[in-house]
């Protein structure tokens, strides 16, 4: 028995699917004799209403129609999908972690040391000299970073109006950019995947704020130019970003201060082992050069020195902080994992990670049958589905047990299957992995445009999702 | 030491070096000699038990206080079915679902997220989550520029705003040129009048809260929504699920975007982590920022879900997206909307009665206190009241944290409490403390 065939309700009329909550049992109350005037209230309230029982049922089996990191390798390249040890878990859950946002400083001395050691771990894995942990995802990092260097600026007086983002990098830098108030410069990348130097010097310019980079890059090799690319950009005024959504491929062999970087996010839902919980909670913090701690968000976490008996530890905010990006304090939950991930590693424990990333996505490079283009890899690659569809070779991995790498994208590469196993995978899941892919590789055309078959829905149409929205269960009564 | 998470046996990396065709891991490292790093960060490796009882032991350095701390943020039983099935590992450890067809399960389950949020706000459409509301009012205000068919930079919010959401809201505001002002307020509600003397041509949106972070239900709604309407601004109101359950639909009150935090479901205090809301009318579907899970059919014509109209998205349309939101906070819209049906319409009517109820006996109580009168702004509470102490509010509040109690401070000799639920056993306390310290 299939988990759909376990999944399935019901077989009536034909059709098959878990239905919804609303459909099981909802109920409507009406409000009256409620403690206010009737002015002031709905009529009417109508939810779902099932048992305990049911809910534990819907959503067991709604679980087992999902695929996750311990259901089977998820090798999603730039995702950074690897296993989430349980531990850190049980310490995102103890009761001293749930505190309220508005306590005083004194009376959550315990939450502000976890905060300064981690933004002291940040600060020594990236090589950068302050970090805050506010913004609550990889692309509110940037967001935060691109805010830290247009605040820069203009207390510079120097205001500029570009950033200049390589063709292959991902969308959140451009939409973060044109968020910030900036134009999009896109950098054509060069024949050998990397940074093309002669590009680089005609894109920026006096109005360049910022160059946004990821290395290694996209394709996962290391902008081995690195030195040159900053001092293109330095002096030409703009500053260094570094998107940390690869950063796992460096751990303990460079940093990216150490490169350059004036200013850069961690995905620590990525690189420090918290779950992506389906599309988040993430978290973002930012690192940053001296020069720019004055600018980071409000408020900050210092020790104190004045032994007042107020404690270790407080915020303060910075000299001439862009303000807040988060409500309170960010994504909290999520930083307390990565903050035991990394205490239970150590310095040995991530480089080992890396390494072990390194090769095994050096190593499935090999292993499959398509072009991959370029190499040495650092944690991912691109490999080219040729002639094939790249979103067709995705379904008919589905069909072999194991989630298809990012496809489609980077754009530079036609048919990219970018593909990061990470190093939580062995030996036999590359292998499985491997084999996956010579399977589909080996399919017709015919065959893989009917994929997925044995998954808990077929292939699902797009387009009349889009042209045809029914994004509720309101709008699907209103369908019938 | 290796990683505890690399599953290689030494045998096996050793084959895997063959297949590559090196001797050494370190030779795949493409990272030139001037900026390489000697791989000391100078964090030391702990056993899981150890770093179990160091994380502990850091955190057990907070006080034990009970919190009657709202205003914005709120703690409300969450029942343990809501850990269990949220904790499952293929929801927990799954990806966004660009594969809808190994993630049904959790497109359904933010399907039913959204559908209930279009329930309780009355309003088309809600995606299926923004950071926190502090993000969504940001994403709100940058959706109310790019409708307005006038242009205009002017966003109006209520004077009494949390100014940690101001200040996001001005991050978020200065990328488009947008500048935020307030309009005053009246007895902790909005001072309608003002109100109608501040907006003008150049207002796009017009913000305001209900309860108010004041814990005072917005009685004039409808007359604000009005005032947007005739300067053709956006009416954004900021709200929360379990509020709605009880109070007059957003859609009835001409609302044009409802934001908030659903975290009051499905979550506890977490350090202020939250559950970005984010509902709008039908007309702004494809200015809507963030993810939408839509409803469609397979190859076999079975009911299925996926991400739909990603064209908005920052993945496919780069820096003409509505939004760079790309992770969200996906697995707390799934512990809300497992709440919320483990509630059912009852229980979140029941609750919603009770953070009226609950409050409003509270203040009476403490207004019996010598040197203490509650509440001082009349009309309803939902959650939380100012109480006005003769001494300084900022002793009385420091003595009740001394007495294991902790309560917000907004002025000289305004102190403010919330009551819900999870703090009814300490009323008593709290009552006792204060008789003690306010005097």
């Amino acid at each position: 028995m299939t988990t759909y065939d376990q999944a399935s309700w019901a077989d009536e009329d034909g059709e098959r699917y878990e239905p919804l909550l609303s459909e099981k049992a909802t109920e409507t109350v009406d409000i009256e004799d409620s403690p206010l005037p009737d002015e002031l209230t709905r009529d009417s309230l109508e939810l779902p209403a099932p048992a305990e029982p049911e809910i534990a049922r819907h959503y067991t089996r709604l679980s087992q129609m999902n695929y996750g990191v311990e259901s089977g390798p998820v090798p999603l390249g730039s995702c950074t999908m690897k296993y989430n040890p349980s531990f850190t878990e049980d310490i995102t859950a103890l009761p001293a972690a749930a505190v309220h946002p508005d306590r005083p400083d004194s009376t959550v001395q315990g939450t502000l040391a976890l905060c300064y050691r981690l933004q002291d771990y940040l600060g020594r894995i990236g090589g950068m000299d302050a970090v805050t942990l506010q913004p609550p995802a990889g692309a509110a990092g940037e967001f935060t970073g691109i805010r830290v260097a247009k605040a820069y600026h203009e207390h510079n007086d120097d205001e500029r109006s570009e950033v200049v983002i390589p063709d292959s990098a991902h969308g959140t830098n451009f939409a973060t950019a044109a968020m910030a108030g900036y134009s999009v410069v896109e950098l054509p990348s060069g024949e050998d995947g990397r940074v093309d130097i002669e590009a680089l010097e005609a894109a920026v310019g006096d109005e360049t704020a910022a160059l946004m980079l990821t290395n290694p890059n996209t394709l996962g090799l290391f902008e081995r130019d690195i030195e040159e690319i900053a001092d293109i950009v330095h002096d030409a005024g703009g500053l260094l970003y570094y998107d940390g959504a690869n950063l796992n491929a460096l751990l303990g062999r460079a940093r990216p201060g150490d490169m350059g970087f004036d200013v850069m996010h961690y995905n620590v839902h990525k690189t420090f082992a918290t779950p992506h919980g389906g599309g988040g909670p993430g978290a973002g913090p930012v690192g940053v050069t001296e020069e720019l701690a004055p600018f980071l968000p409000d408020p900050h976490v210092r020790e104190r020195d004045d032994g007042d008996g107020r404690g270790d530890y407080e915020h303060y905010r910075p000299a001439h902080s862009i303000g807040k990006v988060h409500g309170y304090y960010g994504n909290w939950p999520v930083l307390v994992k990565a903050f035991a991930y990394i205490s239970r590693l150590g310095d040995s424990g991530l480089a080992d990670a890396s390494a072990k990333a390194v090769l095994n996505a050096n190593y499935l490079a090999e292993r499959i049958p398509y072009d991959v283009p370029f190499g040495p890899f650092h944690h991912e690659f691109v490999a080219s589905a040729g002639e094939q569809d790249a979103a067709d070779v995705a379904k008919g991995m589905l069909d072999h047990g194991v989630h298809p790498p990012t496809t489609k994208w980077p754009e530079t590469v036609p048919e990219a299957l970018m593909t990061e196993p990470t190093e939580g995978e062995s030996k036999r899941s590359l292998d499985q992995l491997a084999a996956a892919f010579e399977a589909v590789h080996g399919e017709d055309d015919g065959t893989l445009a009917s994929a997925p078959r044995r998954t808990a829905a077929g292939r699902i149409d797009q387009v009349s999702a889009a042209r045809n929205p029914r994004l509720s269960w309101q709008a699907l009564d209103s369908d019938d | 030491m290796t990683s505890p998470y690399a599953p290689h046996t030494d045998a096996e990396a050793q084959a895997m070096l063959d297949a590559v065709g090196v001797d050494d891991i370190e030779a795949l490292f493409n990272v030139p000699d001037s900026v390489a790093f000697d791989g000391e960060f100078g964090i030391q490796s702990r056993g899981e038990r150890e770093a179990r009882r160091e994380a502990a032991k850091l955190l057990g350095r907070n006080d034990d206080l009970t919190e009657f701390l709202g205003r914005g943020h709120y703690a409300h039983y969450v029942p343990s079915v809501v850990d269990d099935l949220a904790s499952r590992s293929e929801f927990l450890t799954s990806y966004t679902q660009y594969q809808p067809e190994v993630t049904q399960g959790f497109l359904q389950a933010l399907f039913e997220y959204q559908s209930m949020l279009v329930e309780l706000t009355g309003l088309d459409v809600a995606n299926c989550s923004m950071y926190d509301e502090a993000t969504a009012l940001g994403e709100a205000a940058t959706l109310a520029q790019r409708v307005r068919s006038v242009s205009g930079e002017t966003v109006l919010v209520p004077d009494h705003l949390r100014e940690d959401k101001r200040a996001v809201l001005e991050n978020y505001a200065d990328g488009p040129g947008l500048s935020v002002e307030s309009y005053p307020m009246a007895d902790g509600q909005a001072d309608v009048d003002a109100l109608a003397e501040a907006v003008d041509e150049d207002v796009v949106m017009v913000y305001a809260e209900t309860p108010t972070v004041r814990g005072v239900i917005e009685e004039r709604l409808a007359d604000i929504g009005a005032l947007a309407d005739d300067h053709d601004a956006l009416f954004c109101l900021g709200t929360d699920p379990v509020a709605l359950a009880l109070l007059e639909r957003p859609a009835d009150v001409g609302a044009d975007v409802v934001v908030g935090d659903a975290a009051s479901l499905g979550t506890g205090t977490a350090y202020g982590f939250g559950l970005g809301m984010f509902a709008t009318r039908e007309e702004f579907l494809r200015q809507v920022p963030g993810r939408l899970v839509g409803a469609s059919e397979d190859g076999e014509g079975r009911r299925a879900y996926t991400l739909t109209l990603q064209t908005r998205e920052q993945h496919i349309r780069k820096e003409r997206a509505t939004s760079n939101i790309c992770t969200n906070q996906a697995w707390v819209a799934l512990r809300a909307a497992i709440h919320a049906a483990w509630l059912g319409p009852d229980g979140l009517v029941e609750l919603a009665e009770d953070c009226v109820t609950r409050p409003r006996d509270l203040a009476a109580r403490l207004d019996d206190v010598v040197g203490v009168q509650a509440p001082v702004h009349g009309g309803h509470h939902f959650r939380e009241f100012v109480a006005r102490t003769d001494q300084p509010a900022r002793a009385v509040a420091d003595d009740l944290a001394g007495e294991g109690y902790a309560v917000h401070t907004v002025g000289e000799h305004l102190i403010q409490v919330s009551a819900t639920e999870v703090t009814a056993e300490a009323e008593d306390g709290l009552v006792g403390a204060l008789t003690e310290v306010a005097k």
